[in-house]
């Protein structure tokens, strides 16, 4: 009886987890529609003036909309070519064995480890002599300095989980590598590269250090936006839980349709 | 067609997986490569097939000279102990993938992936996904697969060996059928003698990366070169003792002994290994006539209709496969009946001097 007794209560722990990871989301979303006035003036779990009014501007102002363009457009990129580099590199990994594979393949993880502001004077330096300042691809290149090696790992654990017979299979039956490679290793690891594509997309969107110190204008991301404008008007916090909201909805998005995915990259010990 | 090996060794990384190796498989026959786990079954293959470079010698098909040419040009085929299939396409669109990548036209496609799909009885499973099929199943299709391309030279590598006991023993009724219909040279792999035996055709003998013997499965078995094709050829290993010749009786070296005749007897006198398979070895309640000797019991399993008996004789493991339910006290000391008909005689170098029989 003890045991029922337990399983009665069994929902209180998670629901106490839960509570607390979403009261500040639940807060940043309840200022977004809100008045800064109400904000700073009095205390209210739920807007007492609803207004879209923070949205509107958003929406509506070039300055602030033109950060989400930019992030995404530096993102994407980013995803892409993180992705297509590390397909070649993780199948080497995987299949081949060659001087030095596995201290090359730590050496890659270990660009992970350093903190990101160690590369913000060079890269600055860097993409300044090579006039990519302030380009979306130049954001997207630096980004990939931790994403490739990420996506590396997450599809060398995908791709060693298929059996090298697969390939000699293939191979027997007539098809030439990158034929096997497109059509039947791909579609294969497709939870992996869904998965490593996710990583890429969630830690370049949230990576701000660097974004913020290769743009100035015409690649500004949005969570630069958010900062200067936090400075230069005042406390305009209605619009800041705005953007704030909004900056969530690509990562809940993409989330949504690699959750399934994620569980399998769990199940293989990567990610 | 036929597969010729010349001379052909591997050597990886300073280590040799097979020692130089000379053999030319039967066309058009069933050709099994019985040994060990890594005995080098599976490597020897992975060269035929040209999935690795042989370190020196040559590989030749109807005597031409394949041994640099891509695996995709060689029209063979071949089924892996795993059961391996393209996950991401349809049973169907599994046996299709080699006549697609063929050229053949879609019509011919269809018909010819629905004969094989009857024949392995995968008819109603052609829509499915290979994970959506059961373990035999999914090992049919990858059969299916092998069949239905017209190759030359067909590699099965332990096909059977992760399927239950039924399917097994199904399929491999099923197999010599299925695969020596066609003018092709079949390559089967197994490390079971039962398994070699009941499919028949030719067989050779694997042993630590040599072939030790080559030739028609019965013969091998009855008359084994070596002392380790007899061993590979034994499931449980063949019992071994020295013993001594002289004049018509054959002596251990505990005094055991018992008078030789046959082949036996036109030896000459001098100190020989004696070898029996376990089913040669029946527990002996008579008098002490003939081939009897006496061990101490040491673990005694059964096994549905058979025993299975190890006995220390004379400080070397001997089993003894016993007729029915037998029951052994452990640290007994039991007598049994070598049935002399089939056992043969090793010199001290290990080479079969003589075997009784048939």
């Amino acid at each position: 009886m003890a045991a029922r007794g337990n399983s009665r209560f069994k929902w209180i722990v998670p629901f106490l987890y839960i509570v607390f990871l979403m009261l500040p989301i639940y807060w940043l979303l309840n200022m977004s529609f809100k008045t800064t006035n109400e904000i700073l003036g009095t205390f209210s779990l739920v807007p007492q003036e609803f207004t879209l009014d923070n949205y509107r501007a958003i929406f509506t102002d070039p300055t602030w909309y033109s950060g989400y363009i930019n992030s995404l457009i530096y993102v994407c990129i980013n995803t892409v070519i993180s992705v297509s580099v590390a397909l070649p590199a993780a199948y080497a990994f995987s299949r081949y064995r060659f001087l030095g594979d596995k201290h090359l393949f730590f050496w890659l993880l270990t660009n992970r480890m350093a903190p990101a502001a160690v590369f913000a004077l060079p890269f600055f330096q860097l993409y300044s002599a090579l006039n990519l300042f302030d380009t979306h691809i130049a954001v997207a290149l630096a980004h990939c300095l931790f994403n490739i090696p990420l996506a590396v790992w997450i599809l060398e654990g995908f791709m060693s989980g298929v059996p090298k017979e697969l390939d000699e299979t293939a191979y027997i039956d007539g098809y030439p590598f990158w034929k096997f490679f497109g059509k039947i290793f791909l579609p294969t690891i497709a939870a992996g590269i869904g998965v490593a594509a996710f990583f890429c997309f969630m830690f370049s969107w949230v990576e701000l250090l660097l974004a913020k110190t290769l743009t100035s204008v015409d690649a500004k991301p949005i969570a630069a936006v958010m900062t200067r404008t936090a400075s230069s008007s005042g406390y305009e916090l209605g619009l800041l839980a705005a953007a704030g909201t909004l900056t969530m909805i690509p990562g809940a998005i993409v989330i949504f349709f690699v959750r399934n995915y994620i569980a399998k990259g769990f199940a293989l010990g990567r990610v | 067609m036929s597969l010729t090996l010349k001379n052909v060794s591997l050597i990886v990384d300073g280590q040799t997986h097979i020692y130089d190796t000379t053999v030319e498989l039967v066309p058009a026959g069933f050709n099994i490569l019985l040994g060990t786990t890594l005995s080098g079954k599976t490597t020897l293959m992975r060269l035929m097939a040209g999935l690795v470079q042989p370190s020196s010698g040559r590989i030749l098909f109807n005597g031409d000279d394949v041994t640099g040419v891509a695996v995709q040009k060689r029209n063979v085929s071949m089924v892996y102990q795993q059961f391996i299939n393209y996950p991401n396409m349809s049973v169907f669109d599994n046996i299709a993938s080699p006549l697609r990548l063929s050229g053949l036209a879609r019509a011919e496609i269809r018909k010819r992936v629905e004969t094989v799909a009857d024949l392995l009885r995968l008819g109603p499973f052609l829509k499915r996904k290979p994970s959506a099929l059961s373990g035999g199943q999914q090992q049919r299709c990858a059969m299916a697969r092998a069949l239905v391309k017209d190759s030359d030279l067909v590699l099965l590598d332990e096909p059977l060996a992760n399927l239950d006991y039924k399917l097994r023993e199904e399929l491999r009724d099923e197999l010599p059928r299925l695969f020596a219909a066609r003018e092709r040279t079949v390559v089967y792999a197994t490390t079971e003698p039962s398994e070699a035996l009941l499919l028949g055709g030719y067989t050779a003998a694997l042993h630590e990366g040599r072939i030790t013997q080559f030739g028609p499965t019965g013969d091998v078995y009855r008359h084994p070169v070596d002392k380790q094709t007899a061993s590979v050829f034994s499931d449980p290993p063949i019992n071994l003792i020295p013993v001594t010749k002289t004049g018509e009786r054959l002596q251990t070296s505990h005094g055991a002994n018992w008078r030789v005749y046959g082949a036996f007897r036109d030896l000459g006198d001098g100190e020989y290994e004696l070898g029996v398979r376990p089913h040669h070895v029946q527990p002996h309640d008579g008098a002490g006539d003939g081939a009897v000797i006496e061990g101490r019991v040491q673990v005694a399993e059964i096994s549905g209709s058979e025993s299975m008996v190890h006995f220390d004789l004379e400080g070397r493991p001997w089993v003894s496969l016993a007729h029915g339910v037998r029951a052994f006290g452990v640290g007994e000391t039991a007598r049994f009946k070598i049935d002399v008909d089939h056992s043969m005689l090793f010199s001290p170098q290990g080479e079969t001097v003589a075997t009784m029989r048939a």
